[in-house]
């Protein structure tokens, strides 16, 4: 074999892969593009078509990064920071130049269900398409008419600060041949409707496995759709396991209290704090009942498993680090949380036996104590009770023993908490 | 001699047990504001170390755009923004209400360790200004008594002295900022250090006491966003 001939058969098998790739990236492209007449949507929009898009638009939470902090809603400008860099959210207002305006709706469904811009460059899955593939293209559609409505906002969005290789779209063009698949929502017909519903609301819209999910080192989801937990990158919140018992789990609550939360970020189960919050507020908290009910169904009927084995029961006695644990929590915890770690009901969640307080990762437990917070301000619940920060009161050895005696006083069985432990996420309260 | 230290061992003997007794819940707006008082101290009297600013008795719209600052990014601080991210409008302005509306007394001033010239320095720039370098009085805006206008003008007495130039700083390199047009950004601007040190060491030496003043004798001499322009008498 000559060396030309090798050559050859080197650039004829890159051609193919590179075929191959191009071909995985458009796959499925025509499917729903030519359904509605995409210009009459703009024009003479039905209002109550403008309202399910909005209710929609909500259930993806597309505010969410689309809105810059302080600013005009879905303007975009908001740096979404993940660790191959920052991807900033675009302006979906209907301003021609640097919003949505000369979108059509086909264009628009492209982007949700292909993961394609308008002039066809491919986008980061930061953008959570893996997800919204699975929206039908009548959700699509009104979702689009309800952006249209809005006031156009002249604001260009900010250029992608992202590390080489994955500023590349061919790098992008190979993990999507890789990882994404464009879908759509299949109903299972041995499910009751409101399953499939949920299913609809939590694989699609909902978006719930973005963060509820671990991811490998490219940044796609583990185990797709199966919502284990996860540690979100960069803001080092844990999303906890929606099937581990030990976790996050509700296959044993009562449907209500899951609703509640979602409703209104406080149950009598406990409360919503961190990236959940703003979940429940820009999204969760607008769903009717029906469909939280439906995501509920769900949920319950995820597989259910343990994420750790059961601890041993604590040996009598406290370890140094719990007495000295056990001397903060009367100073700073307990007028609120109770002597016992009882809580009150409504406004301060309980700790003992709260699986927030003893499941493996201790990350939720590090930032709440070092950052404080509020649940969020929903019709429910508009005025909730808060948590102080005290980053500025206690050193890491302290948070440390502190949270080692509540993760195991009470009956609780939760892991001691070292030094270490905190100092990781104490970086993660910028001033 | 006895018998006085006996009384002084119980009277810190029930301060420290009135530290460490635990209040009994109740479900009032204070409950509910904890978060805020675990920095700035019980009932927004500010804390000791000098950083988290005495928020008790400010004007209520003032604390309140405070708020909407933190929560929409035109003012800096990690902690705060964290706290406020997930509270809308309505609640911002319950807290400010109840921050405002608490009228607790102030605590001494802080003796001043600058020399006689740097004091009256200040002192000028604060009840006179700089004409020629187009700086206003701070009386302008904040009152004759420097203890702010109702309903949105803070007031500068009351205030450590760290606190103080941490804020004209900020104002001045643009990290703290205020709704359009941002007339303290323009001020600061025109201050230099050694201006912000002697008002800040002029104005922390001043002892603070009473509320609000409830009008401006005169119009604004800026335009300032988010201020709810005081009455005055005249044409602003």
């Amino acid at each position: 074999m000559t060396a030309r001939r090798i050559v050859a058969l080197l650039l004829g098998a890159l051609f193919v892969v590179a075929a191959i790739i191009v071909a995985l990236n458009v796959r499925d492209e025509g499917q729903g593009v030519d359904q509605p007449v995409p210009d009459s949507i703009a024009t003479r929009t039905p209002a109550d078509l403008i309202a399910r898009g909005e209710y929609l638009t909500r259930a993806g939470d597309c505010i969410g990064c689309h809105t810059a902090r302080g600013g005009v809603p879905y303007a975009g400008g908001r740096g979404i920071e993940t660790p191959f860099g920052t991807v900033y959210a675009p302006n979906l207002t209907p301003d021609p130049q640097t919003g949505l305006g000369n979108w059509s709706a086909s264009d628009f469904w492209r982007a949700l269900h292909n993961g394609r811009s308008r002039d066809g460059r491919l986008l980061y899955p930061v953008f959570p398409y893996p997800n919204y593939t699975r929206v039908v293209r009548a959700d699509s559609d009104a979702m689009y008419a309800y952006l249209r409505s809005l006031p156009p906002t002249v604001q260009p969005s900010p250029a992608h600060a992202l590390d080489f290789p994955f500023n590349l779209q061919a790098s992008l063009a190979v993990w999507r041949a890789i990882y994404f698949q464009p879908g759509v929502h299949v109903a299972d017909p041995a499910k009751p409707a409101e399953w499939n519903r949920g299913a609809y609301l939590v694989e699609g819209l909902g978006h719930c496995n973005a963060c509820h999910s671990s991811r490998n080192a490219l940044g796609a989801p583990v185990g797709p759709l199966d919502l284990a937990g996860g540690l979100i990158p960069v803001q080092n919140w844990y999303a906890p396991s929606l099937t581990a018992v030990d976790e996050s789990s509700v296959a044993h609550w009562d449907v209500r209290d899951v609703v509640a939360l979602l409703k209104t970020g406080v149950s009598t189960r406990g409360a919503v704090l961190g990236p959940m919050s703003e979940v429940v507020l820009n999204s969760t908290q607008y769903l009717s009942d029906a469909d939280l009910v439906a995501m509920t169904t769900y949920l319950k009927a995820l597989p259910v498993v343990r994420s750790a084995p059961e601890a041993a029961p604590a040996p009598a006695g406290r370890t140094d680090a719990q007495a000295r644990g056990a001397r903060l929590y009367e100073t700073h915890c307990a007028a609120c949380h109770g002597e016992a770690g009882e809580g009150v009901a409504g406004a301060y969640p309980a700790l003992a036996g709260s699986r927030a307080v003893t499941m493996t990762s201790s990350a939720n437990l590090v930032h709440v104590v070092l950052q404080g917070g509020f649940p969020p301000a929903t019709a429910g619940n508009p005025r909730p009770y808060g948590m102080p920060p005290f980053a500025t009161v206690l050193s890491d050895a302290e948070v440390a023993d502190l949270l080692t005696y509540v993760r195991g006083a009470w009956g609780n069985r939760g892991a001691p908490v070292s030094t270490l432990d905190v100092n990781r996420f104490r970086s993660d309260v910028r001033p | 001699m006895r018998r006085r230290r006996s009384l002084v061992t119980i009277v810190l003997g029930t301060l420290a047990l009135g530290a460490q007794a635990v209040p009994p819940f109740e479900d009032s707006i204070a409950q509910r504001v904890l978060a805020c008082t675990g920095c700035h101290g019980p009932q927004g009297r500010a804390a000791p170390d000098g950083y988290y600013p005495r928020i008790a008795g400010k004007p209520p719209v003032y604390l309140y755009n405070q708020l909407l600052n933190f929560r929409d990014g035109r003012r800096r601080y990690g902690l705060m923004t964290g706290l406020l991210a997930p509270l809308d409008d309505a609640y911002l302005r319950e807290i400010a209400n109840h921050f405002s509306a608490l009228d607790v007394a102030y605590p001494p001033p802080q003796p001043p360790k600058e020399g006689a010239a740097v004091i009256e320095r200040g002192r000028l720039l604060v009840v006179q200004g700089d004409p020629a370098r187009r700086i206003p009085a701070c009386v302008q805006c904040h009152g004759d008594a420097m203890m702010g206008v109702a309903p949105s003008i803070p007031g500068l007495l009351g205030l450590p002295r760290d606190y103080l130039n941490a804020q004209l700083g900020a104002w001045r390199t643009g990290t703290r900022r205020a709704q359009a047009p941002d007339c303290m950004h323009e001020v600061a601007k025109a201050l230099t250090p050694e201006d912000i040190s002697a008002v800040s060491a002029w104005l922390a030496a001043q002892p603070a006491f009473g509320k609000p003043a409830p009008t401006l004798p005169r119009p604004l001499p800026l335009d300032c966003g988010g201020v709810t322009t005081p009455a005055t008498g005249g044409s602003k």
